[in-house]
């Protein structure tokens, strides 16, 4: 082509970045990678899996596949090196993960060109989103380790910890587990993806220059079977994964009941909202940076285009066009918008599920690479919410669209999906970005924008996208746990059998459960009695079960809304109310107490009657943050009620333990489904009356008495309970962690005798609320 | 869309289109209230777009020596001279020295117009007499345009009697601050019927516009008025062209294309001075309206000392080595 051909047609040509020194690099370790364990590679020989370029199909390097013994060597290592790196200085472990920071951008370039040739995203991408996102991220987690001492008082390392990445963003995805894992104190065992291990392998080479101790960061590679005997692993206190909602569910059900902690960062099928008024030809940008970026292959891609009908033909049209302007091509080229997708296997899966939709599909025209895993930018609309494509994730470069008529609809269909990572909105109304902003069901919202991320910021999902957040003082959450030693494991405490020779006095009363505001019968018709240690007959209490529980949830569900939509002002007034009833009361509970554990009761009445003063007076106290991100703009930090969530309540404290539960998810606007103590029922019961006389809304607090094995699976089952907690024996437990698999609701268990009346409340506030990242860009 | 393909036009230096005027449309003040400009995000992307596009080696001298054909190299001091201006037609007619285009096997290139005051239009044409070159005046009381308007009516009639093929007129910036889109219409129409057969560039002062939502209105109204071109800046505001303003201006030329069929051409003015951001805005309108954009008919840089820089980067191409500015005859 000669320069005159070019003067007509200004064709770009190619512009590739080199790859030289990243091909340097595989060659001066032989293309054969070993794990990294203990500061070193270990021998590389032995059962390995190869690592391609999508772009060429070219084998970059050969790296283990790692068994049990490798995973074993590692998770030692780790344990080996934690006391002393738990031990360290926050000042000491800062210094260090500065210098991984500026390691990343001294070698930001090599990392750039590797993460492009194992992944396939365009070196635009890596160079500069990925590694740049990675430096910051140890620069923010630097500083976190600097101030932890300071700001998180009695709190300590988990431990060794799990790690577990995809191969959509494998530095990124490091960054967002070591950089918080090592600020917290934490040693880690991360697997990286096998389609992408490389950067991986880089990183952990060059962290000895920062003076990371040995042993504090191991790597083992392989496929699936490495990370599911990772996870299996009894060592490691904790694991993080991001990937895909199948995986993520089967390390649900693998880590139930072992008392590791979790968190979970998942698929999605984020809605993305465009309003008639929006500045269309953005929106249409921001679509750009949405669902292809990365291919289409990044958890909260813009996937599920939302458009008012009024302006849809006009919107997709601009689509079209601009789609068909997108440059698809060798990643290595600076001028290339859209890559290579990860693997073969991917990129049939995203055709199959193309081929399969019935909608109207567009392709970009946009000339595609011979060879090579490439996928054309796809659009497909006239689809609604009941084709399979509005609900499953693709992961690819593939937009699918519908449309609604009102913002209210377009709130119900954003949110019709089992996910809830991320949404965004378009509009240039500020009263309607707000108004919506807290309504859509996701971990972050971009509001006029997409796929802004920035180390401060919280990113995580709602749903089956996942719990635990990542970036930001939230961030390291996960990674503490409470320095004291665990308290003793709670003691069983059996109902009182029925006596040889009751006693029988007064009018015959009958606890009911209460639902929906309402006394209600246990659907099955059943009660138990429950007696005093004495032989006193103290009462029936209903033996709810599951149609009970189905009940409960929908009346708590029906509450939700309007009680979270109410003021905190008058959420907090409400538990005042409770509190002066109970107090009006307590002579009568501290019987009731007495008489079903033989103990004095007017500790427990005054402890619970200050749980409810401490839980008013956080619920309009329970604030947020405005978070220090590198816009022109605000990224919100807002804390918003998980929705219902299911109690189990422990039994050692009848009264107290409902309400020290119960009252801060009800501060914050939550609805509870409570199961009260199984032995002493009854102060449960009691206590619903005073809800009645305490301007509690009907549904928002629901209590079901009955078998907390049956119940508190119907609840950890129910596809429409946010969170589950229970307090219990250990098969209770790890019971309800495997059955909150079903919509992956966030757990909180515990089988240790915890002393209500001591407990820091802010626990169960953080626990009841979820924070929501919403990004507001502005300027006029 | 079709519109947006088109092949290239193949002339390098066009006083006449190769496609139909824009007649303008009736005011349509739905259309120019619904107008939106996403000021953050529009800055977004015009922050990105360096490092989503790059053109190296052949292709970048090719695409330089495009820029070059559609620099209006522009004189526009109160020291103008004869002399001076003489001197500046003398570098459009050979912008680059001749062994660096038959090195890339590209004689001929000129620039795409000269541009100058009223005063200067009748050097500067008789100067370009035979090379097809095209004489813009600035007119209109530029750059304030706060004279009285039929002075500045008339101002266009004498430059177009003058010889000048192209009237760059500026905007009455009242009129947008102050929201009266219907007199910035009536203006901008009357100066249009002035222009006669002389191609309009509508000069917003984009700088002094405020807001991006006020340059995306007054874009539209210009053209719904008849401009040919619609142009940034005089370059004598504090902020002249910028990336974030072509992209409002270019969306609104696209927009009135799809609405109306008609095409309108963009003049970011002031402030390119560097061969790479010539590349950047190449790019812009190659991708965001299409090869159409990229001539000269329908696409212009007002600049001074843009050529300055392109020519280094050439000799650099040719001899693979770095150039200095004395080593190009000034103009």
């Amino acid at each position: 082509m000669t320069i005159r051909d070019i003067f007509d047609t200004l064709d770009y040509g190619p512009a590739p970045e080199s790859a030289d020194q990243a091909m340097a690099w595989l060659d001066r370790h032989g293309r054969r990678f070993g794990h990294w364990i203990e500061g070193r590679f270990t021998p590389a020989d032995g059962a390995a899996f190869e690592t391609r370029n999508p772009a060429t199909g070219q084998v970059l390097a050969a790296c283990r596949q790692g068994d049990h013994a490798d995973v074993d060597a590692a998770v030692r290592a780790a344990a080996r090196a934690q006391k002393a790196w738990g031990a360290t200085a926050g000042h000491d472990r800062a210094r260090v993960l500065y210098a991984l920071g500026r390691l990343v951008q001294k070698h930001s370039r090599l990392f750039a060109v590797l993460e492009t040739l194992d992944t396939g995203k365009p070196i635009r991408e890596s160079r500069d989103i990925d590694v740049p996102l990675v430096a910051r991220h140890f620069g923010y987690y630097a500083g976190i380790a600097e101030l932890i001492e300071a700001e998180m008082p009695g709190t300590a390392p988990v431990g060794v910890c799990a790690a577990v990445i995809p191969w959509n963003f494998p530095l990124l995805m490091l960054a967002w587990k070591v950089a918080p894992a090592l600020a917290a104190g934490c040693t880690v065992v991360l697997k990286p993806a096998e389609y992408t291990p490389l950067t991986a392998l880089l990183f952990a080479e060059i962290s000895r220059e920062a003076g990371l101790p040995k042993g504090v960061l191991n790597i083992v590679t392989g496929d699936g079977a490495t990370g599911a005997a990772l996870v299996a692993h009894p060592g490691p206190a904790k694991v993080a994964f991001t990937g895909s909602t199948e995986v993520g569910r089967a390390i649900r059900a693998a880590t139930a009941g072992t008392g590791k902690g979790l968190t979970l960062e998942l698929g999605g099928k984020s809605p993305y909202i465009v309003f008639d008024d929006a500045d269309l030809d953005s929106a249409v940008e921001g679509l750009v940076d949405a669902i292809w970026f990365n291919q289409g292959q990044v958890c909260c891609a813009g996937s599920r285009l939302l458009v008012q009908e009024g302006v849809a033909d006009r919107f997709h049209a601009k689509v079209r066009r601009r789609m068909s302007v997108l440059r698809v091509g060798d990643p290595l080229d600076k001028c290339i918008d859209v890559g290579a997708i990860v693997d073969r296997v991917q990129r049939d899966r995203i055709a199959a599920m193309v081929g399969a939709c019935t909608g109207d599909v567009w392709r970009s025209p946009a000339p595609l690479p011979a060879g090579g895993c490439f996928y054309p930018p796809t659009l497909i609309t006239g689809l609604a919410p009941a084709d399979p494509l509005m609900q499953e994730e693709i992961f690819g470069p593939v937009l699918v669209s519908c449309t609604f008529r009102t913002p209210d609809e377009a709130v119900q269909l954003a949110n019709n999906t089992r996910y809830g990572l991320a949404a965004t909105v378009w509009t240039e109304n500020v009263n309607l970005a707000l108004d919506i902003a807290p309504k859509l069901r996701a971990g972050v919202v971009w509001v006029n924008a997409a796929n802004l991320f920035d180390a401060a910021a919280g990113f995580g999902g709602l749903r089956e996208s996942g719990f635990g957040r990542e970036g930001g003082w939230e961030g390291i959450v996960p990674w503490r746990r409470p320095a004291a030693a665990a308290a003793r494991a709670a003691r069983a405490v059996a109902p009182v059998p029925a006596p040889a020779d009751p006693i029988v006095e007064g009018i015959d009363r009958t606890a009911k459960l209460h639902i929906g505001g309402r006394q209600v019968r246990p659907d099955g018709g059943h009660s138990r009695a429950v007696w005093s240690p004495r032989g006193h007959l103290l009462g029936h209490a209903g033996i709810g079960n599951r149609k009970d529980i189905r009940n409960a949830v929908e009346a708590a569900q029906a509450a939700q809304k309007g009680w979270a939509r109410a003021t905190a002002w008058n959420r907090a007034q409400v538990l005042y109310y409770l509190a002066e009833n109970l107090s009006a009361r307590a002579a009568e509970f501290a019987a009731r107490l007495r008489g079903m554990t033989g103990r004095p009761g007017e500790g427990e009445v005054q402890a619970a009657i200050r749980t409810l003063f401490r839980a008013a007076a956080w619920a309009d106290k329970w604030e947020g943050r405005v978070k220090p991100v590198p816009i022109r703009g605000v990224a919100l930090a807002m804390p918003e009620p998980q929705g219902v969530i299911g109690i189990v309540t422990p039994d050692d404290q009848p009264l107290l333990g409902l309400i020290a539960l119960a009252a801060p998810a009800v501060a914050l606007g939550n609805a509870v489904v409570a199961v009260p103590s199984r032995a002493f029922p009854l102060a449960a019961t009691d206590f619903y009356q005073v809800i009645d006389t305490s301007d509690v809304p009907g549904g928002v607090v629901n209590i079901v008495t009955g078998d907390a094995a049956d119940l508190g699976a119907a609840l950890a089952g129910h596809m429409d309970v946010e969170a589950v907690w229970a307090f219990g024996p250990p098969a209770l437990c790890a019971m309800v962690e495997g059955q909150s698999v079903s919509n992956l609701k966030r757990t909180w268990v515990s089988d240790r005798a915890i002393d209500w009346a001591a407990h820091d409340l802010r626990e169960t506030l953080a626990r009841a609320s979820e924070i929501k990242t919403v990004w507001v860009p502005y300027g006029e | 869309m079709d519109t947006l393909t088109d092949r290239p036009t193949a002339g390098a230096h066009l006083p006449v289109a190769s496609h139909p005027r824009n007649p303008g449309i009736p005011l349509d003040l739905d259309w120019v209230a619904s107008a939106a400009a996403n000021t953050s995000a529009i800055e977004r992307r015009a922050a990105s777009l360096p490092g989503r596009r790059s053109v190296k080696k052949d292709w970048q001298a090719a695409w330089l020596l495009k820029a070059i054909t559609l620099i209006d190299l522009t004189t526009l001091s109160g020291d103008d001279t004869p002399g001076r201006v003489r001197r500046l037609c003398a570098k459009a007619r050979r912008p680059v020295a001749p062994a660096l285009l038959d090195a890339l096997g590209m004689p001929g290139i000129t620039v795409g117009a000269v541009c100058v005051y009223h005063e200067m239009v009748e050097t500067a044409v008789r100067a370009l007499e035979g090379s097809g070159i095209p004489v813009a005046a600035v007119s209109t009381g530029f750059p304030a345009g706060l004279s009285p308007f039929r002075l500045r009516i008339a101002e266009i009639g004498e430059s177009v009697a003058a010889g000048a093929a192209e009237i760059d007129i500026v905007i009455s910036r009242r009129h947008a601050l102050t929201g009266d889109w219907r007199a910035l219409y009536d203006e901008v129409a009357e100066m249009r019927a002035a222009c006669g057969p002389a191609h309009m560039k509508a000069i917003l002062a984009t700088g002094e516009l405020g807001t991006l939502r006020n340059v995306a209105r007054a874009s539209l109204v210009c053209m719904m008025a008849g401009a040919d071109f619609i142009k940034t800046s005089t370059g004598k505001e504090g902020v002249n062209a910028t990336l974030p303003v072509s992209l409002v201006m270019i969306r609104a030329i696209r927009d009135y294309l799809d609405r109306t069929g008609h095409r309108v051409g963009y003049k970011p003015a002031g402030g390119i001075s560097k061969a790479k951001d010539a590349l950047l805005y190449l790019a812009l309108m190659r991708d965001e309206l299409g090869l159409p954009w990229c001539q000269p008919d329908l696409f212009r840089f007002g600049a001074s000392s843009l050529l300055g820089d392109i020519e280094r980067q050439i000799e650099h191409h040719v001899t693979g080595r770095y150039s200095a500015a004395f080593r190009h005859p000034m103009g």
